[in-house]
């Protein structure tokens, strides 16, 4: 079973904070992380390797620091990793990030399948990984919380929507997203932390090494833009009601009819 | 690099600090960008002088033939699932100002009486492909009549539900009609210079919202966060007009089948939905004493959720959790009981309409946040709350309800 | 204190410091009431390569000794005494083959314990306790086997280990050199577990009676040889005594460590009880004790590995030294947290139950100061 992951690396979203005074976001000392759906993707292919043979591979894309969450991938156990960096890359939305992508698994060849977490934490778009299905021509399948069963030709998995669930039947190669409930990522092993030391020869492939067309990618490539950014105002002093907890009570009750939302 | 820092730049920092990133330095006394850049243009906007410039290709062909603005009709068992309704109610105001058509995508089976009673809700045209196959969704299928659709009417805008559905079909549809899609909108308006459609977003898990525009490729596609647009209502006597669209799905060869849809009960996976949320974090202390939050989330006609503190010691499960790890909830009522207010929970409730912290520690942070605050123990607040909401202030008599 | 630890050792503490703080601080109540074995947290040992760390790497280790079992044991002590016994129970199972086994019993249970098989250590007996040659277990020689008979009290891992170490006599009239060490794999005919004891502390771990009922064990799972029991059980916890002592620093770092935090939360008379002098004071005894003790521990780690012979005095000195300080340190730590540390809401009550243990297993502190005594009139 020849299995690739698709990694994010994205700034630890818990650790960021807002200053209070100028209202911007602090990110000094921000960590950057694996992004956490990612993990249970790894987790996932980890486990199907283990159970059914292969390998698994990791790519990301995006800037050079981006080799750091590639090893940590290593030391979790991944077979290979690829990273795909170039400054023609910068600036892709979902859509030229997913056809980027499909350009390096289609370079991979032979992929059974495809795993990416559900969404990114810093984007929350859970566009890409149906994207790249969609550039690849096979099918995806979003949501998914459990592997019912695999073999050489098919897989069934159980696949969450808003109101129950579906158990859907696809043809391999397939790309699922994952939910956190599918398992719980595994630590790195010792051997596995020595083994992404050693490493210092990771593959990081540019454009040029990709059967691409360029104005597929990056900012280029892209139809969507941001045309503006603004931190919302957070800090809205709040009416603390004082007195015994009756009177903070009456007091709140009143308030809340008043602005007629019970 | 096709990000520029002109000579206006006046090292003022602004951009520095507004960088979501961490990919802006000060050399020479000029914001300097790094190679970490995303080109996601946080600085362009706020840099008061207008030094930072992103430059890109431009192009566009034709895109005055995509007309009107369309909306996704999901069906869940052969009714629209809620956020139709929203998609409705919020593109005919789109609709209304462009001067353009709303359409309405509508398939599956048995769809002629259901077309009739959403025209009624303000729709002028509906698309409408009724087939055996589409009874059930599928995503190789609805991908290639969106498609088709899109390419035999040219819409100038569709949007989609954010739901499970909709998420997985406009990320498809996009990429195979190569255009742009913005997920999860929780605001969407037209830009009155270029009739662009204006799609706001919260991004950085709710640190930031982005407005972001699609401006050379048609349609402008975006999903829409169920429950934050108002619903359509009811016009009686609409005009409208049902366009029957034949399909050939003969040269669509299923990659996969859906074998079983089980309808299932899920609170937590609803908290999306919820109207009025009860949450309780650390300061609950216990498994057991979600239940007194539950019989306030029961007297309120809301729902329970929790904070990572109180999901991580196990007192709840994690489909309950609102934050940055768990679930982002919009509510009209956030009950915050017992959560100090950690950066990490806050980005998930703090869109919510109005927030009231219930909190021993008058010094927590979740105060700052807070609409209305409590400051007490809430084994004993949240018993006399719902003792008057049960006698006391009936809220059917007040007549506000 | 720097140790000066290699790269490995640092990786290895590093993420035996993950595994406590992400995954075993969330069960540490529910195993402390519970009293059950913690298997999710030894599988995640296993995965993380834990168990590799004092294997040979011929065996699919990572060719460590005493010194890595104690550095992760310590780790997982800080957080919870209890479970962290389970992975050093599996070292003083496992050391008895590491020293004496055959090549091909290391090939066959070192690889397994490598894997994260758990192991047990069994010598104690109701009337065998400090006074290890008073033993009733017996193995009778038939034919190509041995045949078990007898009872093994409080053995940790009992039951939940797979690979078990067992101490029994082959030939009574013989005393002391009568006894013979066995290998005994669980699922062994006339092999049987008694009831779990329920104990003050270190409730995260197992502690069980072993019952041989004519138990056919074969010859070629001695280890050493015939007569040598004694041996083997004394080498082997002149080696293992550190892990114990690496447990109490363990424990006692985590009191000290949740003494820091609520020293500075915890205010009195309008300030943090970490502004008053008394309380620095108990502060600093503290560290200084538990450092005293961790250098001993590493010291006499590291002699052992460096392939020192004589090392009973050492072992039964840092053994001895540690646990006693480990229950100071813990009795200190309920002090400073007062009324609130006698309350199982906060985590020190359960650290002085668990460092009780240190002062008495593996030999009882006095066993280990008359072993100290015996060697001070040596040359």
């Amino acid at each position: 079973m020849n299995i690739i992951v698709c990694m994010k690396q994205v700034p630890d979203t818990n650790e960021v904070k807002i200053d209070k005074k100028t209202n911007t976001l602090m990110r000094q000392g921000v960590r950057s992380i694996i992004n956490p759906y990612d993990l249970h993707a790894i987790e996932e292919a980890l486990r199907l390797r283990e159970k059914m043979g292969g390998k698994v591979t990791v790519i990301s894309m995006g800037p050079l620091q981006v080799i750091e969450s590639l090893k940590e991938a290593v030391s979790m156990g991944v077979d290979e990793v690829i990273l795909l960096s170039d400054r023609a890359f910068a600036g892709a939305d979902t859509l030229a990030t997913s056809y980027t992508l499909s350009r390096a698994i289609d370079k991979i060849g032979n992929v059974d399948l495809i795993l990416c977490g559900k969404q990114a934490i810093d984007g929350d778009t859970a566009q890409v990984g149906p994207g790249i299905a969609e550039h690849l021509d096979i099918a995806h399948v979003t949501y998914v919380e459990k592997i019912i069963d695999i073999d050489e030709k098919e897989i069934t998995v159980k696949r969450l929507v808003d109101d129950g669930y579906q158990i859907i039947k696809a043809e391999l190669p397939v790309l699922l997203t994952v939910l956190k409930e599918i398992n719980e990522p595994r630590l790195p092993s010792i051997r596995g932390i020595l083994r992404s030391r050693e490493m210092d020869d990771i593959p990081v492939w540019t454009a040029d090494d990709l059967d691409i067309d360029r104005n597929l990618i990056g900012l280029n490539g892209s139809p969507t833009q941001v045309i503006s950014v603004d931190t919302p105002q957070l800090d809205v002093e709040a009416r603390i009601f004082e007195g015994d907890y009756q009177t903070q009570v009456d007091c709140l009750l009143k308030a809340l009819m008043e602005q007629k939302v019970l | 690099m096709s990000i520029f820092v002109s000579d206006k730049c006046t090292g003022c920092g602004l951009c520095i600090k507004h960088c979501p990133f961490a990919a802006i330095e000060l050399r020479d006394k000029k914001a300097f960008i790094l190679d970490s850049c995303t080109l996601c243009g946080a600085c362009v906007s706020i840099c008061p002088v207008e030094a930072i410039s992103i430059s890109r290709k431009e192009e566009s062909d034709n895109l005055g033939e995509y007309q009107d603005i369309w909306v996704f009709g999901e069906l869940s068992d052969g009714e629209p699932v809620p956020v139709v309704y929203e998609l409705i109610g919020e593109g005919r105001k789109l609709a209304d100002k462009l001067n353009q058509k709303l359409g309405l995508i509508l398939a599956g089976t048995n769809l002629s009486g259901l077309c009739k009673e959403l025209i009624d809700y303000g729709v002028d045209k509906i698309y409408m492909i009724d087939k055996e196959e589409l009874g059930v969704y599928n995503d190789e299928y609805y991908t290639q009549l969106v498609t088709e659709l899109i390419r035999t009417y040219k819409p100038a805008v569709l949007l989609l539900g954010a739901t499970a559905i909709g998420r997985s079909l406009g990320p498809r549809v996009a990429a195979r009609v190569r255009t742009g899609l913005t997920a999860d909108c929780t605001g969407l308006d037209i830009d009155p210079r270029s009739g662009d459609l204006l799609q706001t977003r919260p991004a950085f898990g709710g640190n930031i919202m982005a407005t972001i525009v699609c401006k050379n490729h048609r349609p402008q596609m975006a999903t829409v966060r169920p429950g934050v647009m108002k619903a359509a209502a009811k016009v009686s006597g609409y005009q409208g007009e049902i366009i029957q669209h034949d399909l050939d799905l003969s040269q669509v060869r299923l990659k996969s089948r859906v074998l079983e849809t089980v309808k299932e009960i899920r609170e937590g996976i609803n908290l999306g939905e919820a109207e009025i949320i009860v949450a309780g974090g650390r300061g609950l202390g216990s498994k057991e004493n979600f239940k007194i939050l539950k019989e306030l989330a029961d007297t309120l006609g809301g729902t329970v959720a929790a904070s990572r503190a109180a999901v991580d010691n196990g007192w709840i499960g994690q489909e309950y959790q609102v934050g940055q790890t768990g679930t982002t909830v919009a509510p009209r009522i956030y009950i915050a009981c017992g959560i100090s207010g950690a950066v990490q929970h806050i980005v998930g409730m703090k869109l919510s309409d109005i927030i009231i912290a219930i909190n021993r520690d008058p010094e927590a942070p979740i105060f700052k946040y807070a609409t209305y605050g409590l400051v007490g123990d809430l084994f004993e607040i949240i018993p006399i709350m719902i003792r008057k909401l049960k006698e006391g202030i009936s809220l059917q008599e007040v007549g506000l309800r | 204190m720097d140790y000066f630890l290699t790269e490995k050792q640092k990786v290895i503490v590093e993420l035996a410091r993950r595994i406590a703080e992400e995954k075993i601080a969330p069960v540490v109540s529910k195993y402390d009431i519970s009293g059950e074995f913690p298997w999710e947290i030894m599988k995640i040992c296993a995965q993380t390569d834990m168990f590799r760390v004092f294997i040979p790497e011929e065996y699919g280790g990572l060719g460590g000794g005493v010194f890595e079992m104690a550095l992760v044991t310590e780790e997982l002590s800080k957080v919870c005494g209890g479970i962290a016994l389970g992975y050093a129970a599996t070292g003083l199972g496992a050391m008895p083959i590491i020293l004496f086994g055959n090549e091909e019993q290391k090939k066959e249970y070192l690889s397994r314990v490598a894997e994260g098989t758990i192991c047990a250590f069994a010598l104690t007996e109701s009337e065998a306790g400090s006074d290890a040659s008073n033993m009733k277990t017996t193995a009778e020689k038939d034919g190509g086997y041995y045949v078990l008979n007898g009872t093994k009290q409080w053995i940790t891992n009992g039951g939940e280990a797979d690979i078990y170490t067992v101490i029994a006599m082959t030939d009574k009239s013989k005393g002391s050199r009568g006894a013979t060490a066995f290998i005994v794999e669980k699922g062994t005919p006339g092999f049987s577990f008694g009831v779990k004891e329920d104990k003050m502390g270190i409730r995260g771990s197992t502690t069980r009676e072993l019952i041989f009922e004519n138990c056919r064990v074969h010859k070629n799972q001695i280890l050493a040889r015939p007569g040598f029991g004694y041996i083997v059980a004394l080498k082997t916890l002149d080696r293992t005594r550190p892990g114990v002592a690496a447990q109490a620093v363990g424990i006692a770092q985590g009191a000290l460590n949740a003494c820091l935090k609520y020293t500075k939360e915890r205010e009195q008379f309008g300030k943090s009880i970490a502004s008053f002098q008394v309380i620095q004071h108990m502060l600093a005894d503290m560290a200084m004790k538990i450092e005293a003790a961790r250098s001993l521990v590493y010291c006499t780690a590291r002699m052992i590995d460096s392939g020192a012979d004589d090392i009973s005095r050492e072992s039964a000195m840092c053994k001895c030294f540690a646990s006693d300080m480990a229950m100071e340190v813990t009795t200190d730590a309920v002090q400073i947290f007062g009324g609130y540390g006698y309350m199982r809401d906060y985590p020190v009550e359960k650290m002085m139950r668990d460092a009780k243990i240190t002062q008495i297993y593996e030999g009882t502190n006095q066993i280990q100061r008359n072993v100290i005594a015996s060697t001070l009139w040596k040359k």
